[in-house]
Formats: C-alpha cells, structure tokens, sequence
C-alpha cells in the first residue's frame, strides 16, 4: 500500500467572515527557525486592506450595538474553541518558533486565559470610565464610553499568538471592529485563530487578519480615512514617525502598548460621550 | 427614418409583431454569461480609471424610489445631482433625478432654484413598479408627470401580458405612452428583466420597446433581483447595436438595480463600448439608475485625488 499524502492547510486572509486568497494573487515564504520551510500565506496587497474595512465598517454597528454581556460571552467563546484546539497551536507555535513545546503551551494558555480576562470586562469598562458629573443645573449628566468604530492592528513580531490575542481582544472588547495584520515571519498561529474565531459565534466582519509585510501595509492602515484608530505594538520603530504622520491627516488614534493585560488598551479605543438629562422626567 | 411608422419594420398589426419578434435568433445563454463574465475581467486603471468615473458619474440617474420619500429628501437629492461634491466644482452633475411622479414637481422647482437646470427629472409612471393599473391610469400619470416637468418618462411593461404572449398590448401600450411623451420628454422602458426568467424575453422585450418608440430600454425598476446583471446589460446592447444597424437609430441603454460600486460602473462601460461601441458611451444613449453608487464613485475620485482611500462618512448619505 502506498504511503499517505498529507492535506497540507493553504492559508488564506480572513475577511468579513469568510477565507479569500488575496486579490493580488502573491504569496511569500514562511520558514521556522531552522531555516525550514513552512508555508506559502497570501501577501495581502491594499485591496484586500480596502476589503477589510469596508466589511469591518458594515459589522460594526451590529457588534457595537450587541448587548455587552453578549459582546462578554462571545469572546469567552472564543477562548472555549480555543481550548479545544490547544494542541494544535502547541504544535503550530513550537515548529514555527523553535521554542520547546512546553513554552508554546504557556503561551497558548495564556492566550486562553487573556481571553477570558477580556470577556468579562465588557460589561465593567463603563463602569470603570464612565461617570455622573455634576453640573449646575437640573439635569442628570452622564459620560459613556462607547466604541470608537474601525480600528487597525498591527501585530508584533514576536510571541506569534499571544501577542496577537492581546491586540484584538481588547479592541473588539468595547465594540470596536478590527482588523488585525499577522505577524510577518510568524502569522500562521494568528490565521489558525481565525478558524477558532470563524466558529465562536463572532459576527462576520468583527475580526478581520490580514497576512503580508507591514512596511507595505501600515502606510495604508494609517491613511486610510475609515479606520478610526490603530495599534501599531508590532511596527518596526523605524516606521512609527512616518505612519504617526500620515494617521495624524486624518485625526487617528495611534497607540502602542507594552502590557498585555489591561484596562488601558481597551479605553485606548473609545471615545467618550456625554448625555444630559433632565431629572424629574 | 424615425418619421416613418414603427421604422418601415413591421405594420402595427399583430401579425407583424409576431412575426418579427419570433424570427429574432435565440440569444447563446452559456456565451452571453461567458462574455459578460470576461469582459468583466478588464482592467481599468489611472487615467482610463479616472475618465471612466467621472463619465460613469455623468451617467448616473440619481434615484430615490421610496414609500418614505420626502420633499426634504428630495432636495437633498437635487443638490447632490448638481454638485456631487460640494468640496470639489471639477466634480460633472449626474444625468437626472429620478423620483417617483408626485415628486417630480419639487425636484424641478429646486434644481431650477440651485442652477441646475441642466439636469432633467425622469418620472417613474404608468403604475411603477409593477405596472397593474389601467391604461387610462397609466396614461393620466405620464400626463402629470409631463405637466410638472419630466423631461423623461420610464415606464414598466406588463409583463404579465408579454410572459402569456400579449405582445400586441405591450406593444400599443408602448405607442401610446410615447404619444403622449411626443416630444416633451424621451421615453424609457422597463423590462423588469428579473421577472422575464429568459434571455430571448429579454431581446424580445428589446426589440419590442424600440419598434414601439422607445427611447431608451432599461433593465430593472430596481425592486426586484437580479436586476442589471452583465449578460442581460449584454444582450440589451446587443438589441440596440443590431437596431442602429436595421435602422440608423441609436437606441439608449439605461441598466438600473444592483450596480452599488464603482468597479460594477466600470464593467458596465467596458460592455457598452465593446458591444455597442463608443457612440454610446454618452449621457444621451447610456444611463446607470442607482443610488448608492454615486458615493462610491466620489470616494474613488477621492481616493485617485488624494492618494489614500475615502471614508463613506465624508460624503452624503443620501
């Protein structure tokens, strides 16, 4: 009996729900550690940045306007499928980042855990930033957090699936849609988690991940006038000046973070609104 | 050539419609898909990009067609025609506002008032959109809507009648809305091809529409899918292409309902100049009925402009 082939995954860009290969028809190399190759994902071109937004842009309503405790309970889906599939990502991340499998499952399940700590802050950050302010008059006055819209991320190099997770999840925490570009030398961890995202319930557009070089893509997440913030953790310093400078044409919130768990990473991304009410009606 | 009735073609009598409608060649379904389909593969880029916008903006019948009309609304609607872009006078004005009859009164009154006089307002009549009114209805709303000012008129057939084979009281309905149209205003006909189910429906219906006067045939009222999908655009230009040919008369196209961006316009103009050819690619002969399109042709023309893509929420939403 001759031997068994095996079906290798050809790995393709996450957009509005769905898995297309990059309308540029480009591809380039991954390799491991060693030196050995791995796969060929898409190198994602503008048009497909320009896909992505207007998908994340249609999603955003619905998810903005998701109950939080629903927001809440479909993030901590994700961290469930994830779970689910823990092996694989240990398998994953130890062959492509030649750490020892025992570090690649810390930082699975610390994936999952950060999940979880983003689920159930969706219905406390109000709480948290929001505020009754006194005001000299008879009127109840209250600012709100809301999300901010579109936002982009750019992810970093290292700790493929960690980092990745840290910049997404409190993104899409507060409402936000996002999407994400992969880290370059490692982002097949990050496009088998828009498997475990396809099948967590999230709404199609939410998450978006792109895969390609961030030197050619973060020009155009930062000038392009419908995405409303961007996380540029993963960009190379030398590139920061440039994209701050073309962000600030079209008044972006540009930020990036050192911590991987924190209030301030989801705040980062809303904007506040304040409603004036009257008392006694 | 126009003087002479019906082109010298057929007489009027049912028999000569029958005739001529059931002597047309059937149309290759698999090879109108297939051509459409290539065709739609063209690139367009840089300068034959930005032509093809800003001629593709010249085209536009700007529409509202809703219960909820408004005359707000349909001011709104007229200043956006004129001036596309408020930021940007290169910006051409669209090809006309199409509102429903009611409404083609304010739409006049407020483009005159805003200098936009060049723009005509096409009126939606006999009973659109499904065209089940009797003909005296049909023919006291194309009069209102001349009255108040159309200078165009589009009109739905019965497709009932044409789909059991009454192709005589298409016909004479045809004739007799163009009557009353005259000179005043150009008539537009409707297909509602969605519901005709076939290509050779759809090159029937052409066919019968341009012998009957017609002055434009136009896919869709846009309420119903599919609507103005590629081969059935194809087989519509074909008709007026092959016409010009019996006839010397240019017959427009209007293709209206699900052409939302700019890369569909694009496609529309490639299939308009390789099948009927550059002649037509002019306001006068070709027209694409849509709304929401024109905010995605301005944020095209922005993005060439400018370098970096547009964002929806720098332009109108209506």
């Amino acid at each position: 009996m001759s031997k068994r082939i095996d079906v290798k995954k050809t790995y393709k860009l996450f957009i509005g729900g769905a898995f297309p290969r990059t309308e540029s028809g480009r591809t380039y190399e991954v390799k491991n550690s060693r030196g050995v190759f791995i796969a060929n994902p898409c190198l994602a071109s503008r048009k497909d940045l320009k896909d992505a937004v207007v998908a994340a842009r249609a999603a955003h309503s619905g998810w903005a306007h998701a109950t939080a405790y629903n927001r809440g309970q479909i993030l901590y889906r994700i961290a469930e499928m994830l779970e689910g599939r823990r092996d694989q990502f240990v398998a994953e991340i130890s062959e492509l980042t030649g750490v020892t499998p025992k570090k690649a499952q810390d930082e699975v399940e610390a994936s999952i855990d950060l999940l979880v700590w983003y689920a159930g802050w969706t219905d406390k950050i109000s709480a948290l930033d929001g505020a009754t302010n006194p005001v000299a008059g008879p009127y109840f006055n209250f600012t709100i957090p809301e999300s901010l819209g579109v936002v982009g991320f750019i992810a970093p190099k290292k700790s493929a699936l960690l980092g990745f997770v840290a910049g997404i999840a409190p993104i899409i925490t507060s409402g936000n849609t996002v999407i994400a570009l992969a880290s370059e030398s490692a982002p097949l961890p990050a496009m088998s988690l828009a498997e475990v995202i396809a099948t967590s319930d999230v709404p199609a557009g939410v998450v978006n991940i792109l895969t390609g070089k961030s030197a050619e893509l973060a020009p155009w997440f930062a000038s392009h006038m419908d995405i409303d913030g961007l996380d540029i953790s993963g960009l190379e310093a030398k590139l920061v000046a440039e994209i701050k400078k073309a962000g600030a044409q079209n008044l972006k919130r540009i930020h990036s973070f050192k911590e991987i768990s924190s209030p301030g990473r989801i705040l980062a991304f809303m904007e506040s609104k304040t409603v004036w009410h009257p008392i006694g009606v | 050539m126009r003087c002479m009735k019906f082109y010298g073609l057929i007489d009027g009598s049912d028999t000569s419609l029958k005739n001529f409608l059931v002597k047309l060649p059937g149309v290759d379904a698999v090879g109108a898909d297939a051509r459409a389909a290539m065709l739609g593969t063209r690139s367009i880029k840089t300068t034959s990009k930005r032509w093809a916008i800003d001629t593709a903006i010249s085209m536009v019948d700007l529409t509202t067609l809703e219960g909820a009309d408004t005359e707000g609304k349909v001011q709104a609607l007229c200043a956006k025609a004129v001036r596309p872009d408020p930021t940007d006078p290169s910006v051409p004005s669209v090809g006309a506002v199409c509102v429903y009859n009611d409404m083609v009164a304010v739409a006049r009154k407020h483009l005159d008032s805003i200098g936009g006089t060049h723009v005509p307002v096409a009126a939606v009549s006999t009973a659109f959109p499904s065209g089940r009114a009797s003909m005296k209805v049909k023919i006291q709303d194309t009069k209102d809507a001349i009255e108040a000012g159309a200078a165009e008129i589009d009109m739905v057939i019965d497709r009932g009648a044409f789909l059991s084979g009454n192709y005589i009281d298409v016909f004479n309905e045809i004739v007799a809305i163009k009557e009353i149209c005259g000179e005043k205003a150009h008539l537009k006909v409707i297909f509602e091809t969605g519901e005709l189910v076939t290509y050779d429906n759809v090159r029937k219906a052409s066919y019968l529409a341009m012998l009957a006067g017609a002055d434009f045939i136009k896919t869709s009222t846009g309420k119903i899918a599919p609507a103005a999908t590629p081969p059935v655009v194809l087989v519509m230009l074909e008709a007026v292409r092959d016409f010009y040919e019996m006839t010397g008369v240019r017959i427009g196209v209007k293709p209206a309902g699900g052409i939302r961006n700019t890369k569909d316009a694009i496609k529309q103009l490639v299939l308009v100049n390789e099948t009927a050819g550059p002649e037509w690619l002019t306001p006068s002969l070709f027209r694409i009925g849509a709304s929401a399109l024109l905010n995605d042709l301005l944020m095209q023309r922005m993005k060439m402009d400018n370098g970096y893509y547009a964002s929806p929420q720098y332009v109108t939403i209506d």
